[in-house]
């Protein structure tokens, strides 16, 4: 009965933790873990000749990516359960955001370039 | 007043207080987090402009360096494992502090302020010796996006750095209280924050300059 | 030791802005005066400056919007004259380096300083009351905003006797407004100003998304909430997600400017380009963070006014969703001149016209709100209808615009003037007062007089029509925008009229003021003793007018749509309120003293007078750390208190 009640106003917020004793050691290992051996991954991948050369840029977005998913599941704490909609879709927000702005601005700059009457260099 | 009796005089459903909001304002640690996650999403939305900028001007070498001349991919990574693990004991400090255990989180503390000085200092390094080559900020349009990209997130973690200072004086004065808690959990999603995008620092500026 | 900063900053050989300078500032030194010798300044402080309650953060908002609106039509009003006079040979009386300052200074002060604070004084009074909470998530923060904006406007005013101010127009871009042809201090004016104020309405949008997401009154769902809270949850993800692209921007110019970097001069690898990039992805936004606000007061208008809940809630909702999202889809519609090409252009072009949809679907729900509805024609109904005739005028002329081979003939010319003013006004104005005349009772206690209300709205809409339908006819004859003299006397007879229909606005202005100063003469007769003056639908008429400081004693609990008129036509009693000890904030200086420090470090950095520029900022961050030292916040009123104080006890 207690559990519901304290449930019922127990909202869901990035970073906050459940009340499991060891289950939140071990997140952060594994999530450390994890990070580490993306981060390792992505310098050799950008340094060796391990990637197919013109796969590289993509294999160095897929584990930045890779590494941004780390830290949101294992150091956040940014879960699928109901309670944390909010935090989801305020992050889901801020990515359309950020994508429209990067995109966005290297496509039209390109155009831009593109445009340009040739310069004296 | 109990959380039970609450309940029953506004008569809500359970089903209809989770996520949805019909259960009244939400608890004070939720708010200020959730507060504070917003202006981490603003933060980033900062940083992407900053990328877009980098982006758009990282040929513009104007006859100068680029980044596969002047970048240390050696110093890089040192860099991004000192970031890392000072994230990995932010959050084992956090823990301890919510577990109330406040010498564990002093500890922790500590390594991740060491983690994060060691970080900014083979920055700093870094900058100082592109400078002294004649690399400095004003030298092309991709070294003022460089320096302005790679300088912001530097003062980010010199900032946070104060900040754990002030966080842990308070710890030490005022105990590991609910409020205290809630800053302490806020500084943690700030440095996790800046890891993420050290991220897409490294990633973007370092690892694909080097290979371009 | 004072940086650039010397007496030949004083405009002394202009005798415009000294003279006005010297008005402004006696008028101030009279106002100080009067405080001093009535003994004003202890209640002041304490209940306004220091105040962390969102009614009083609301009204010196508002108050503060209404002020700087008379600097911005004083700008208006010499522009006007001078295209009215200048023509053929005449040379008007301000020549083009005054000029040049007067319409970036107008448009500047006319986005950031009053319709910015206008319509977040106008949320931050009305929502925590609609939600049927006691105040928004961070009062301390919110007392912070309204004081970092007060800053920008003090920097930008004193731009007018100290220096001068930039003459690159609001948008500021390069190379213009680099340091090779900007070297003095009128473009620093500009970039401190702003950005300061811009920390502060950033923490607004925090405050205010966190507010109307994480605190509402029991069973206020989202699907419950008024629509000008939607519109509210909207604007602010606006401002979070657009502020912080106008930060970074200007970051890097004034790189530029300080340390010589080169992100946007002409040479060694700068794009100038990128700098109108990044400020029109956040200056579209921007427009949608001024015209949401009024679309949800004009919401709550028609519906009270026309006896009928709003038609079709949910499609409201949605439009304003959807135009939330595709607010940051379609900004390179201002530049499509500058070369993008054809794909780029074209697909901003389809996305720009999608827009206006939405905002259709929100037109038709306020017509179909009003069909059949038993309509009051107050000063707010009447704003809302002149709205709503004006914005859609002005929307038409937005989508031929969003045309791009329309743009190529108009962009940049009288028209594109007349369009966004006519949106702006039409829009954002007529909302603010609309929504100043509609929620005055609440705050203060007494509603304003009816027929100066009318007599403003009329003066408004014709001075507003006057003033700005000619130069769509003007834009499409050729003549451009910010032109200081005008080349063709063929235009004189349109420009004569733009003048008139300028000079009505300032009737209109006298009027506003005439009806203030009537209803506070006369304001016993017209007390609100109901808390409801309007038989309004929403929860913030059900508390007394001006409500107590914590707003509820104890939170309603909402079970529909328009809570506070099923409450009001539940046809049973309401059972006896059980009162709870609550807790409310301290007052906090923690607001005006950091903007005290910002104001000195902003002035600073514009003169290059490094060492007190560091010395504030390190006040600036030590005021913030000394504030939150202190953990324990807040005061508790107990339960008798409470029911003595709602007995009116």
């Amino acid at each position: 009965m207690t559990d519901i009640h304290e449930y019922v106003f127990e909202d869901r917020t990035p970073g906050v933790e459940e009340r499991g004793s060891t289950a939140g050691y071990l997140s952060y290992t594994v999530g450390l873990g994890l990070a580490i051996l993306a981060t390792i991954g992505s310098f050799v991948v950008a340094q060796t000749n391990l990637l197919w050369p013109p796969g590289i840029p993509v294999g160095l977005i897929v584990l930045a990516l890779a590494q941004i998913g780390i830290h949101l599941v294992f150091f956040l704490h940014l879960g699928s359960s109901a309670d944390s909609t909010n935090n989801i879709l305020a992050l889901a927000f801020g990515v359309l955001i950020v994508f429209l702005i990067i995109t966005g601005s290297v496509w039209i700059i390109a155009n831009l370039n593109n445009n340009m009457m040739p310069m004296p260099h | 007043m109990t959380i039970a009796t609450t309940l029953e005089r506004t008569e809500v459903p359970t089903e209809l207080a989770r996520g949805r909001g019909g259960g009244g304002p939400a608890p004070k640690r939720v708010v200020v987090a959730y507060g504070f996650w917003i202006f981490i999403l603003s933060d980033m939305i900062m940083f992407s402009a900053l990328f877009a900028a980098y982006a758009v001007l990282h040929g513009n070498t104007a006859g100068g360096p680029s980044g596969a001349d002047l970048f240390n991919m050696r110093s890089v990574f040192i860099e991004t494992m000192c970031l890392l693990l000072s994230s990995y004991t932010c959050g084992l400090g956090v823990l301890s502090a919510e577990r109330g255990q406040p010498a564990l989180f002093l500890v922790f503390a500590v390594l991740t302020f060491t983690l994060g000085a060691a970080f900014l200092f083979i920055e700093i390094n870094e900058f100082a010796g592109m400078i002294a080559k004649g690399a400095g900020p004003s030298r092309s349009g991709f070294l003022s996006s460089f320096f302005t990209l790679v300088g912001m997130h530097g003062l980010h973690v010199a900032s946070g750095l104060i900040a754990l200072i002030y966080l842990v004086a308070q710890v030490l004065v005022q105990g590991l209280r609910a409020a205290v808690l809630r800053r302490l959990l806020c500084w943690s999603l700030f440095w996790h924050a800046l890891d993420i995008v050290w991220v897409g620092v490294f990633t973007l500026v370092y690892l694909m300059g080097v290979y371009h | 030791m004072l940086g650039r900063l010397s007496w030949a900053a004083i405009p002394t050989n202009e005798p415009l802005p000294l003279i006005s300078g010297a008005v402004v500032g006696l008028v101030i030194l009279a106002v100080l005066l009067l405080i001093t010798v009535k003994g004003w300044w202890p209640y002041l402080w304490r209940e306004w400056i220091t105040s962390v309650d969102h009614k009083r953060i609301g009204v010196m908002y508002t108050v503060l919007g209404l002020v700087m609106l008379v600097r911005g039509y004083s700008d208006a009003i010499m522009m006007r004259t001078q295209q009215a006079i200048a023509i053929g040979d005449a040379q008007g009386y301000l020549p083009p380096e005054h000029y040049d300052q007067i319409f970036s200074a107008h448009g500047t002060i006319m986005i950031f300083f009053v319709a910015m604070p206008l319509v977040i004084g106008l949320m931050n009074f009305a929502v925590p009351l609609q939600l049927g909470v006691r105040d928004v998530a961070f009062p301390v923060l919110n007392s912070v905003s309204f004081w970092l904006t007060a800053t920008g406007a003090l920097l930008i005013n004193m731009s007018l006797v100290i220096g001068n101010f930039a003459r690159t127009g609001w948008m500021g871009y390069p190379p213009l407004s680099e340091l090779a042809f900007s070297p003095d201090v009128g473009v620093d004016y500009y970039l401190w100003s702003l950005q300061i104020s811009s920390v502060g309405t950033l923490l607004t949008g925090i405050n205010f998304v966190t507010t109307i997401l994480k605190l509402r009154a029991p069973g206020m769902l989202y699907m419950r909430m008024p629509v000008f809270c939607w519109t509210a949850l909207c604007a602010n993800m606006l401002i979070v997600a657009a502020f912080p692209i106008l930060t970074a921007t200007f970051v890097m110019l004034l790189l530029d400017r300080y340390l010589g970097m080169h992100f946007f001069t002409n040479d060694v690898g700068g794009n100038q380009m990128m700098y109108v990039n990044l400020f029109w992805a956040w200056g579209h936004p921007e427009v949608y963070i001024l015209i949401l606000p009024a679309f949800g007061i004009y919401s709550e208008i028609v519906p009270t006014f026309s006896g009928k809940g709003l038609f079709s809630y949910r499609s409201m909702v949605l439009a304003t969703l959807g135009i939330c999202v595709l607010s940051f889809m379609v900004w390179l519609h201002h530049f499509f001149t500058m070369g993008a090409g054809a794909d780029v252009n074209s697909f901003f072009g389809i996305m720009s016209s999608i827009i206006a949809v939405p905002t259709g679907v929100k037109v038709f729900n306020w017509l179909f709100t009003m069909f059949r509805g038993r309509i009051v024609f107050t000063t707010p109904m009447l704003f809302s209808v002149g709205f709503i005739v004006t914005f859609v005028i002005g929307g038409l002329t937005g989508v031929l615009l969003a045309v791009p081979p329309v743009d190529f003939v108009v962009h940049n010319s009288a028209f594109l003037v007349a369009h966004f003013h006519n949106v702006i006004i039409g829009g954002v104005v007529f909302g603010a007062l609309a929504g100043v005349n509609y929620w005055f009772p609440k705050a203060f206690g007494f509603k304003l007089d009816e027929r100066w209300g009318h007599a403003s709205f009329w003066c408004w809409l014709i001075g507003f029509y006057l003033a700005f339908m000619p130069l769509y006819w003007l834009g499409l004859l050729g003549m451009t925008r910010r032109l200081e003299h005008i080349p063709d006397p063929a235009w004189r007879p349109m420009l004569l009229v733009a003048e008139a229909g300028a000079i009505i606005i300032f009737v209109a202005i006298l009027c506003q003021v005439a009806q203030l100063y009537v209803s506070i003469r006369t304001r016993d007769q017209r007390r609100d003793l109901t808390g409801d003056p309007w038989n309004g639908r929403t929860l913030e008429w059900s508390t007394t007018s001006p409500p107590p400081a914590y707003n509820f004693a104890v939170l309603p609990k909402v079970e529909t749509i328009d809570a506070f008129w099923h409450m009001k036509h539940a046809g049973r009693a309401a059972p006896p309120p059980v009162y709870e000890a609550i807790e409310m904030p301290h007052n906090s200086p923690a607001g005006f003293i950091t903007a005290f420090f910002a104001t000195i470090m902003g002035f600073s950095l514009i003169w290059h007078i490094w060492w007190l520029a560091i010395l504030g900022f390190v006040a600036a961050v030590f005021v913030v750390l000394i504030a939150g030292w202190s953990i324990e916040r807040d005061e508790a009123i107990p339960a008798a208190e409470l029911a003595q104080l709602e007995r009116g006890g």
